[in-house]
């Protein structure tokens, strides 16, 4: 609570600046539609032009927040103006992907702890795999799978399940490594078979790890998801109203995409992050 | 003939395995770290090459690694052209404006509790977001050429850096702090002495983060609209043609670049913060 206010200030802060940022980006378009009606502005009429254009270089908070209105509340779910149904198109992409990155991740970690040779041969390659951009082969992938007759769901879930598999390995080897000689020493000497090593050490000591790892992972997932929907014509997903609002100089459609995705990051964020206090608390950790 | 090929990758796979096995058993010698990893990567080439070749794969689905270097060499002006515009251009000079920029802003939040409180989790949670998709919004401001990519890459890189940079200013004990006081130390020589040093760490680890994202945000901005060069401009109209190999010999530049990019950020890491117990007993 003692940041609250602090957090409000700078978001106050941020809006005002976005106000002034609009004033200043599409005031030129303003005083060229003055000179054309032959009138001149006073600097009143020039904000609330500027405030209240139809495809504005910046457009206003307020206008965004009325397109975001609009596009969810106003519209039937199924229609296609309806931000909500590109969202659920976008966010059941993300989550099929996200679980099969998370399990793939899991297990890929669980193989490198256990064996040598493979903690030898591909652990560099993972870390090194983490410096090359993946997005960059988004549409090749989505181009590639079209032409064998796979579209729309599986080809996106692939690059969101290739980027979220890379934190998770990562963040989960380092957890499963955790705990200390020690500890493995004490469940040598309680005759603990490699299984319930597993379960009873290895495992819940590599949570805390596995969750904030989860988390980068998610978001990942979701931004491989909508550069996925970017390239072939895409029809549907929220990547889809971005491009569509590039192509068509709709940047107050292009802003409310924005948005929709910062929401849904953040609700997935918050999700992971509620499953992983409920599980901290049942396992006995107080944080 | 093509069954053999197959055949052939089955048996460079339990070869590499086998050789791996052997490796990882061995007594820890220079060297080794290196040929466990080389191994495996010339395994997976190999058997790339057998399979697609053995089964006859048509080049617009997966080309061979063979293709992909032919392609390579084939085109080596133009991929330099497009490594220049897209790597030189834009990610090198976003990086440097949008982490030089989270540098500075990390310095003046530092001396503020009340920013600090209200600047971190709100730039904690920027970074998690798909900022990507500002792209169209920057080429929208910017133009098609350069500017707009290096402003993707810019704002990109603000983020992470900037928390990472609070973080790490913050990572000065509260005795050290305080013995820097009592050597009546001002404000910009504890700066420079004690938590620029100490925050070392923390920043490298930000300008790591965002090597991975320069290179991204820069190839990503282009499929929203580029001049006709480019990384991205190039996969995305060769994927059009189904020129793959030009494709993969694209993402082969953006791998060399990317991996040279984070390990100079590396090698300077080690330079800089060579006495942290991370760097030591390698």
């Amino acid at each position: 609570m003692r940041s609250l206010i602090p957090i409000l200030t700078i978001l106050a802060a941020i809006v005002a600046i976005w106000y002034a940022g609009a004033v200043a980006l599409n005031a030129d378009w303003a005083r060229q539609q003055a000179e054309r009606q032959e009138r001149v502005l006073t600097f009143s009429e020039l904000v609330a032009e500027t405030w209240s254009q139809d495809r504005p270089r910046l457009p206003a908070p307020h206008q965004v927040a009325v397109e975001l209105w609009d596009t969810t509340v106003e519209q039937r779910i199924t229609s296609r103006r309806s931000l909500i149904h590109h969202g659920w198109i976008t966010l059941s992409v993300t989550l099929a992907g996200f679980a099969f990155g998370a399990a793939l991740g899991i297990a890929l970690a669980i193989g490198i702890v256990y064996n040598r040779a493979m903690d030898m041969s591909v652990m560099p390659w993972v870390i090194a795999s983490q410096t090359i951009p993946i997005l960059a082969i988004a549409p090749m992938i989505i181009v590639v799978l079209n032409s064998v007759g796979m579209q729309g769901f599986i080809p996106k879930a692939i690059i969101a399940t290739y980027l979220s598999f890379f934190p998770v390995t990562v963040g989960m080897v380092k957890g499963l490594r955790a705990p200390t000689q020690m500890q493995l020493d004490q469940m040598k000497t309680w005759n603990a078979s490699g299984l319930q090593g597993f379960l009873r050490l290895r495992l819940p000591s590599s949570m805390p790890y596995l969750f904030t790892s989860l988390k980068i992972a998610i978001a990942a997932s979701l931004v491989g998801t909508i550069v996925g929907e970017l390239p072939t014509g895409a029809v549907a997903g929220l990547g889809a109203r971005l491009l569509a609002g590039s192509y068509y100089g709709q940047t107050v459609q292009i802003w409310s995409a924005l948005f929709a995705a910062a929401a849904l990051a953040a609700v997935l964020i918050l999700a992971v992050g509620a499953v992983e206090k409920f599980t901290m608390r049942r396992m006995g950790f107080t944080r | 003939m093509s069954g053999g090929l197959v055949l052939a990758a089955l048996v460079v796979w339990a070869g590499g395995w086998w050789m791996n096995a052997r490796l990882a058993r061995m007594r820890a010698r220079p060297g080794l770290g290196l040929a466990a990893p080389v191994v495996f990567g010339v395994t997976v080439l190999l058997m790339w090459e057998l399979v697609v070749r053995g089964l006859n794969v048509p080049g617009a689905i997966l080309p061979p690694p063979s293709a992909i270097g032919s392609a390579f060499v084939v085109n080596g002006g133009t991929l330099w052209e497009d490594f220049v515009q897209t790597f030189l251009k834009g990610a090198l000079s976003g990086y440097a404006i949008g982490c030089g920029l989270a540098f500075l802003v990390a310095l003046a939040v530092d001396r503020s509790g009340f920013l600090k409180r209200g600047l971190l989790p709100i730039g904690n949670f920027v970074a998690a977001l798909p900022i990507i998709g500002m792209a169209p919004i920057f080429v929208m401001w910017f133009g098609f050429g350069w500017q707009s990519k290096a402003a993707v890459v810019a704002v990109m890189c603000f983020f992470p850096m900037l928390v990472n940079t609070v973080q790490g200013l913050a990572a000065a004990d509260r005795m050290q702090a305080d013995l820097m006081r009592t050597y009546a130390a001002s404000p910009w020589q504890t700066l420079a002495k004690l938590k620029l040093p100490a925050a070392g760490p923390f920043i490298f680890n930000g300008l790591k983060i965002c090597t991975t994202l320069a290179l991204i945000g820069a190839i990503v901005a282009e499929f929203f609209g580029s001049p006709t060069l480019g990384m991205g401009f190039r996969i995305s109209t060769q994927v059009g043609r189904l020129a793959l190999d030009v494709v993969w010999a694209v993402i082969l530049v953006a791998a060399l670049a990317g991996s040279a990019f984070y390990g100079l950020v590396t090698l300077l890491e080690r330079a800089a913060t060579f006495w942290h117990p991370s760097q030591r007993g390698r």
